[in-house]
């Protein structure tokens, strides 16, 4: 176990409640953006709970995720007030452009792409999450622009 | 330090963030300096002023005017032209007609109690809070009023919960107080994933003290000790909000132990969660809490006698206690001259999609929807005509421009097999194809289905199938007699609200646009849905 990794299990109390909490904070350490099978194991033993019930946690809710993602997440928000505002049009351009799925990752390791649920900025529909920021008024053409500016970040 | 001769109101939102609030923030005060405003003119950074989709909003008081789409390069014109010279700036001003109100300044017929403080206040300041009447409800009950009496008056007032069932508030907490054990919970339900919804966000935002105060009141009330909000993990700006608001709280001596000195302790804690629509039902919520997967639970028990832990708690929606403070300050009688007999109070709507002004409005119970969208909204942009709206979210209901006038509370729109639930408006005008709307409702639930019990878990999976086969025309008039057996199944069956819900959506969608879903699914699709066929 790194000394990292032993220093965010210690920020919260031994309480099977904080489990969301410690399991957000293991994943934000990794900067693949996932949680690997040594994480649940140090969040089970450091909770005192059975492996089975972290692994039953983490596969329910969609920020986790238990395979390798990219180095920024793309979540384009699939409601029905994206939709009518051309949400459709928005990931039918991410797919293109990345040649890849949503739900995948691109074989660069650069970007993965996720459907979400509504993120509540329905005013500037249709939006999409770059990593842990909020972009409204999408069209295809701003689409490309935000993949070209993200590629030249690396 | 001398009173400020003009206030400059600087809408600060998750949506104004995106649009570069902070960038705009920062030239104007640099501006002001340079032309020497920064003693008469004070900028006040506050939530949501009710627009939606206008970029960076600001107000300009006491001149009542409102700009839009502000860029850092503009805010050089609006200090020099409006607050040295004092003349608004056009290009930049917005139509008196947009969704906004001010105390005792009312633009069209909003009437504002849960909204009172949003974008006047600054919601990172509790002094603001405070001098605005904020935390008089905490202290005039916990010195000349026992909990009994605080619930017959919230009870009396008639306040049901805004989180979409209607369920009598007063009645909840009665229940919770009397079930037995000693140990008690709070709740605040601000898990807002309805799509189309964000008021819980822009109340939290707005004026987070207030949802302090009333969870405070609450657990005074039914004798807790703890109380938590459980809020989106996606609602950062709501999150950092509410935690610098209980640090404020706490050494204000208004949370924590020895409440001003009353001999009650009450403390609360923030917890987001992790991305599950489900998780807004209460029962959900509850296990999501406990640190598990947020399947709902088989009810009864229900959680006012075993929530969370197994113990009597109060699961409130941000909107209904963000009633509570003005609810014990100004008494039973007063809240109930506002809205219907059976529906007393304001409900807060997101009105959204074709229409000219989206945002945030709070109208009295029982106003019809075509002040919604035709007063308050605006009407329809480019002249288009209204084809269908959306209410409720995508557990809601398609009604037609027939019901325009039907009054907006729980029991007539029960009448109407739809539900007011969050308070999601969504404006479809004639370009709008409801096959394809409905697609996108029922890709969302097979998504948020979370498995658990097999009428939903198949029953939205069995819905999207069909739904395609009509979306190509490879379908008839039993396929949408048969999505229609299925939602009945799911209502019936289905454990929670997610799987029962989805009956109204499809029913409404297919009993009000029966003609446009037959002729897809014979082979006559629209335009969009063909392109769209094409490519799948």
């Amino acid at each position: 176990m790194t000394v990292e990794k032993t220093a965010i299990l210690q920020g919260f109390p031994r309480s099977p409640d904080v489990l969301l909490a410690l399991l957000h904070a293991l994943q934000r350490a990794n900067p693949q953006n996932y949680l690997t099978p040594e994480d649940l194991r140090l969040a089970a033993e450091y909770l005192g709970l059975p492996l089975s019930r972290v692994h039953d946690a983490v596969t329910f809710y969609t920020m986790f995720s238990l395979r390798p993602r990219g180095r920024h997440i793309l979540r384009v928000c699939g409601s029905p007030t994206c939709h009518l505002g051309g949400a459709g049009s928005v990931l039918a351009e991410l797919e293109r452009k990345l040649g890849i799925k949503a739900g995948e990752t691109t074989p660069d390791g650069l970007f993965t792409l996720e459907v979400t649920s509504c993120l509540g900025v329905c005013g500037v529909a249709p939006v999409m999450m770059v990593d842990e920021e909020v972009v409204g008024n999408l069209t295809p053409k701003r689409v490309r622009e935000i993949l070209r500016r993200l590629r030249e970040e690396g | 330090m001398r009173p400020a001769r003009a206030h400059v109101l600087v809408a600060v939102d998750e949506e104004a963030r995106l649009s570069g609030v902070e960038r705009v923030l920062a030239a104007l005060r640099a501006a002001l300096a340079e032309l020497g405003l920064a003693e008469e003119v004070q900028v006040v950074e506050t939530g949501t002023l009710g627009i939606s989709g206008r970029g960076v909003v600001l107000a300009i008081y006491p001149d009542g005017v409102f700009y839009g789409g502000v860029r850092p390069e503009d805010v050089r014109e609006i200090a020099e032209v409006h607050l040295l010279k004092g003349r608004p700036v056009e290009r930049l001003r917005l139509p008196i007609a947009a969704p906004v109100a001010r105390p005792g300044e009312i633009l069209g017929r909003q009437t504002r109690v849960v909204l009172r403080r949003v974008g006047v206040i600054d919601p990172e300041n509790i002094e603001e809070y405070i001098a605005q009447g904020g935390y008089e409800a905490l202290a005039k009950i916990l010195f000349q009023m026992k909990p009994e009496e605080v619930i017959e008056e919230v009870r009396r007032a008639g306040l049901r919960g805004r989180g979409g069932a209607g369920f009598p508030t007063g009645l909840k907490w009665a229940a919770v107080r009397s079930a037995p054990g000693s140990e008690k919970y709070v709740i605040c339900n601000a898990d807002e994933g309805e799509p189309g919804t964000f008021k819980d966000r822009l109340i939290l935002e707005g004026d987070p003290h207030r949802i302090l105060e009333a969870m405070t009141i609450a657990g005074y009330a039914v004798g807790a000790r703890l109380g938590i909000v459980y809020v989106r993990g996606e609602y950062t700006l709501s999150i950092r909000r509410l935690a610098r608001a209980i640090e404020q709280a706490r050494a204000y001596g208004l949370l924590g132990e020895n409440i001003l000195e009353s001999g009650f302790s009450f403390d609360i804690e923030v917890r987001p969660g992790a991305g599950a629509y489900v998780c807004g039902e209460e029962t959900a919520l509850l296990e999501s809490l406990e640190g598990k997967r947020g399947w709902p639970r088989i009810r009864p028990p229900y959680p006012v006698t075993y929530g969370l832990w197994g113990k009597p708690t109060v699961v409130n929606n941000v909107e209904t206690l963000a009633n509570v403070p003005d609810i014990l300050i100004r008494g039973a009688a007063w809240y109930r001259t506002l809205g219907t007999p059976t529906c007393p109070g304001t409900k807060v709507y997101t009105v959204l999609g074709h229409v000219r002004f989206p945002g945030l409005v709070e109208v009295e119970m029982g106003t019809p929807l075509r002040t919604l969208i035709y007063e308050l909204g605006g009407g329809l942009r480019d002249g288009r005509a209204l084809k269908a709206v959306l209410i409720g979210g995508a557990a809601g209901a398609f009604l037609t421009p027939e019901d325009l006038d039907v009054p907006l509370d729980f029991d007539s729109l029960a009448g109407r097999a739809a539900v007011l639930g969050s308070g999601a408006v969504l404006v479809m005008d004639e370009t709008t194809c409801i096959v394809d709307m409905l697609g996108s409702i029922l890709r969302f639930f097979q998504h948020e289905s979370c498995g658990q019990c097999v009428p939903c878990r198949a029953g939205t999976d069995l819905l999207v199938r069909l739904w395609e086969g009509v979306q190509c025309g490879k379908a008839g008039a039993d396929t949408l007699a048969r999505m229609t057996e299925i939602v009945e199944a799911m209502r019936l069956s289905s454990l929670c609200p997610l799987g029962q819900s989805l009956a109204l959506p499809v029913r409404s969608a297919l009993e009000n646009f029966r003609e446009e879903f037959l002729a897809h699914a014979q082979g006559e699709p629209c335009e969009r849905c063909r392109s769209q066929g094409g490519a799948t």
